[in-house]
């Protein structure tokens, strides 16, 4: 998270208290799990994969993963920020739907493709700022509150389109979704654009410094003078252009307008940040941690697939994986719960 | 006392590690069946590792420990309480929606056909009480009574389950006097009982009030332990203590330099706030040091927070340097100048996942930002500073400041507001739950602070520190301001009788009086 976040422990400070909590496997588990990290597993289940899938190891196999993993991955980022705020969003595969919507409706009324993409992130940052009002000022559960978001924007989604796909063939931005840049899918050149964002954004500026404040101790950042209202609705709004952004991709993959786009989405989003090693509890957590976690769930979905694993097992495979993760978390956070 | 009586707990050699910490090194100690065995030493000292090897929340990497003469494995805090060891930590145990009865009744609940048999419990309950002497009906909330009223109820429940060794980790951080008193009375029954018992505290006074003997430790080692009730040359002064947690001499632990105050900073005239705060009017000076005393609930704290803007004022004016100091929040009470050191310091102000750096830059990030960007450079150099001030070491800025002691995190609070420059400064509590090292260090910058013409306006319920640092004391009661005293003159007991609202000719002769600290 910082540069120079020294805690080896062959480097102990005189002045201070290591107590690393309660003591036993747990904290041992916890341990090594913030060191070695989760882009270990990332490499292990590679190798795994490489062993057992004949295929696997291929350039183009990689390539199709990394455009797969795009969407997901983008999803993730945007909702990265708001679970660093100890918030969720589960309507971001809504906001993905409805920006996918909004723009490919306006590249069809014939508004320029730049504008039309940009009329798709706004509508997602709309979306998200309206979450935001809604936790940040009536203090409603962010739980509950995207929730209902989640519902009433899928409805959204339908109506605009009177529940029909629209098929747009000959879309301005197709390329974002098929298109490629030096041999790199435009889609993968996009997802780290985005990274590269949000990395900026919470590394580097203020606002990246009050999220994680705000997560951490709401009350003290309230106390600190940080305007913490303000700071929930812009992650919230960050959630949603990011959606937004996926849903362009998605328009652009399928070359129409799909009410249906990005339905259930939400949960492999939340899946690649909490892998990612960023709590739920909020306040601790890494952007590029989500990506590995978006990257392990696209590698197990991929590597399921070439071994020829129904369908109905790859969901029980990944299910318990999402179930490892938060188990590490929630360990993690027992573990420094007394100490 | 009678003789030497057999030991109820005995722990030999214990050592404990924490990655390349030495938390304990070869710790023997032991504790009496009947005695208070108080235990002091800084936060870090290695207390509390091993309490919790005792009540079974650490396992030790060597030595033992013996219950009764015959060895035992506290595997679990279970095992502990098996074997007789409670411990009632500083932050309660209890369940605050269920009744003390239902929270008494905790995993052993009294059923009758398959049904929680209700009027036995609350019977049950009654009868737990009455063992610690506490009258409070069973049929309340816990969570609606005081913490006071809460610890005896924890208490009550480790003496049902024949508790033999209680360990009580600085209870009274949180109590009025009164409440102080009443455990007190409490302790020294289950003491005449033969129960054993274990007092960590910071507190030298109750420490002497209370001890059999102390055991004092420094930096994982057992430094020494000496006998309270040792008379003659033996006999127990408070410096020896202090040298033994500190391993020198800390004398006049109080400064305040005197200097002529200059014009007046802070003025608040009929201020008043939700529950019943205030009226209120008082002024701070340029350069002075106001304490502001009072029992828990007096309204020091909720004064405190409408001045700064964290809670909305329902009357009043407050001006500062002149100009209204009209607040709706936190952001409009830093800008104008204010800063203010929480009550708790976990709760209130310490991001504990973030550095010590971004915990001490958070509140003036802009100052150290272009274009919404933190320029790393200049921001480093400027806590580098104030921590240098501080006395933190710099190679701790990029630390997170869980590992922090406490002492060290209230420096880092401390720090935040001296980045603010404000010109006036509140600190609530601002030496709780800090060792004796840094306590004089934060005595020593307010000081400081206020030689700089801030304003300082510091509420602390430990009377013989905003005595020892104050200029003028404030004495609240019931929201109000009950008296002003000057602090030079004030004497701990005039102040009591202020804030009790008990007024009689001959004060009570203090217990405490003439100690120290």
């Amino acid at each position: 998270m910082n540069p120079n976040t020294v805690t080896t422990p062959d480097n102990p400070i005189p002045d201070t208290r290591v107590e690393p909590g309660t003591a036993g496997r747990g904290a041992a588990i916890a341990y090594w799990w913030d060191r070695v990290g989760i882009f270990a597993v990332l490499l292990l289940l590679i190798a795994l994969m490489a062993v057992l899938a004949p295929n696997f190891l291929s350039v183009d196999n990689a390539i199709n993963v990394a455009r797969s993993v795009s969407i997901n991955a983008i999803l993730a980022a945007g909702l990265t920020v708001v679970i660093l705020t100890a918030g969720i969003d589960l309507s971001v595969g809504s906001i993905l739907a409805v920006a996918g919507v909004g723009s490919v409706l306006l590249a069809v009324d014939g508004v320029p493709t730049p504008l039309a993409l940009l009329g798709g992130i706004l509508i997602g940052a709309l979306c998200g700022a309206l979450n935001g009002v809604f936790v940040a000022w009536l203090a409603l559960p962010a739980f509950i509150v995207t929730l209902g978001s989640m519902t009433y924007l899928r409805g959204l989604a339908y109506s605009l389109l009177d529940g029909q796909p629209l098929v747009a063939s000959d879309l301005g931005f197709r390329g974002i979704g098929n298109g490629s840049v030096a041999g790199i899918p435009q889609p993968v050149v996009v997802m780290i654009v985005v990274y590269a964002i949000f990395w900026f954004l919470l590394e580097r500026t203020r606002f990246g410094r009050h999220v994680y404040a705000v997560g951490g101790n709401m009350e003290a950042a309230r106390l600190a003078g940080i305007n913490v209202k303000r700071v929930l609705l812009y992650t919230y709004m960050l959630a949603g252009a990011a959606a937004g952004v996926a849903g362009l991709i998605f328009s652009a993959r399928v070359l129409s307008a799909q009410p249906t786009a990005g339905e259930g989405y939400e949960l492999d989003a939340i899946a690649a940040v909490v892998l990612g090693g960023t709590s739920l509890a909020g306040g601790r957590g890494r952007i590029f941690g989500t990506l590995v976690g978006a990257v392990i769930i696209g590698v197990l979905s991929n590597g399921l697939i070439l071994l020829d694993v129904p369908f109905f097992y790859q969901l029980v495979i990944k299910g318990v994986v999402i179930i490892i993760a938060i188990a590490l978390d929630s360990l993690k956070r027992f573990s420094r719960a007394s100490g | 006392m009678s003789g030497t009586p057999a030991p109820l707990l005995e722990v030999e050699g214990i050592s404990k590690r924490f990655g390349a910490t030495l938390a304990l090194s070869n710790v023997s100690f032991d504790v009496r069946a009947g005695e208070v065995h108080a235990l002091m030493g800084e936060n870090g000292a290695g207390k509390s590792t091993l309490m919790k090897i005792i009540s079974g929340n650490y396992q030790p990497d060597t030595g033992s420990v013996r219950i009764d003469s015959s060895p035992v494995a506290l595997a679990s805090p279970r095992d502990a309480m098996a074997a007789g060891v409670a411990i009632i930590h500083q932050e309660l145990n209890t369940i605050p929606e269920m009744t003390v009865a239902e929270n008494l009744a905790t995993g052993n609940e009294p059923v009758r056909f398959g049904m929680l048999d209700r009027r036995k419990m609350v019977e049950q309950a009654r009868e737990k009480l009455a063992r610690v002497g506490a009258d409070i009906d069973p049929n309340r909330p816990i969570g609606r009574l005081s913490v006071g009223m809460q610890q005896m109820v924890e208490i009550a429940r480790a003496v049902a389950e024949n508790a033999k060794l209680l360990v009580l980790d600085e209870p009274t951080a949180a109590l009025s006097r009164t409440e102080s008193e009443q455990l007190f009375a409490l302790i020294r029954a289950m003491r005449s009982r033969g129960m054993g018992l274990v007092y960590i505290s910071h507190r030298m006074e109750e420490v002497w009030e209370l001890a059999d003997r102390v055991t004092v430790f420094r930096d994982g080692q057992l430094i020494g332990t000496r006998d309270m009730r040792a008379t003659g040359p033996d006999r127990v002064q408070p410096g020896d203590i202090v040298r033994m947690m500190v391993g020198r001499d800390i004398d006049d632990l109080y400064v305040r330099t005197p200097h002529p105050a200059g014009d007046v900073r802070l003025s608040v005239r009929e201020l008043t706030g939700p529950g019943g705060i205030g009226p209120v009017s008082f002024d701070v000076r340029s350069g002075q040091v106001v304490g502001m005393v009072g029992l828990i609930g007096a309204g020091r704290t909720e004064v405190a927070r409408l001045i700064y803007g964290a809670d909305r004022r329902t009357g009043g004016t407050v001006t500062l340097d002149g100009r209204p100091l009209q607040v709706r929040n936190p952001i409009d009470g830093i800008r104008a100048g204010v800063g203010l050191l929480p009550e708790s310091r976990k709760d209130q102000a310490l991001f504990l996942d973030l550095t010590v750096k971004d915990n001490v830059g958070i509140s003036t990030l802009a100052d150290y930002s272009s274009v919404g960007v933190v320029r790393g450079g200049p921001l480093v150099k400027a806590v580098r500073t104030v921590m240098d001030q501080l006395k933190v070491r710099s190679n701790a800025l990029g630390l997170e400041s869980r590992a922090l002691s406490g002492g060290n995190q209230q420096k880092l609070v401390l720090g935040r507001l001296l980045l603010q420059r404000p010109k006036l400064m509140i600190l609530d509590e601002p030496t709780r739950g800090v060792d004796i090292g840094a306590k004089s260090e934060i005595y020593r910058l307010v000081n400081e602070i206020a030689r700089t013409g801030t304003a300082v306006l510091v509420i602390s319920s430990d009377l013989p520190e905003a005595l020892g640092i104050s200029d003028q004391l404030l004495v609240m009661r019931g929201g109000r301001i009950a008296a002003s005293l000057d602090a030079r003159e004030a004497t701990e007991e005039a102040v009591m009788q202020h804030a009790t609202g008990v007024y009689s000719d001959d004060a009570t002769p203090n217990e405490d009086a003439g100690i120290p600290r």
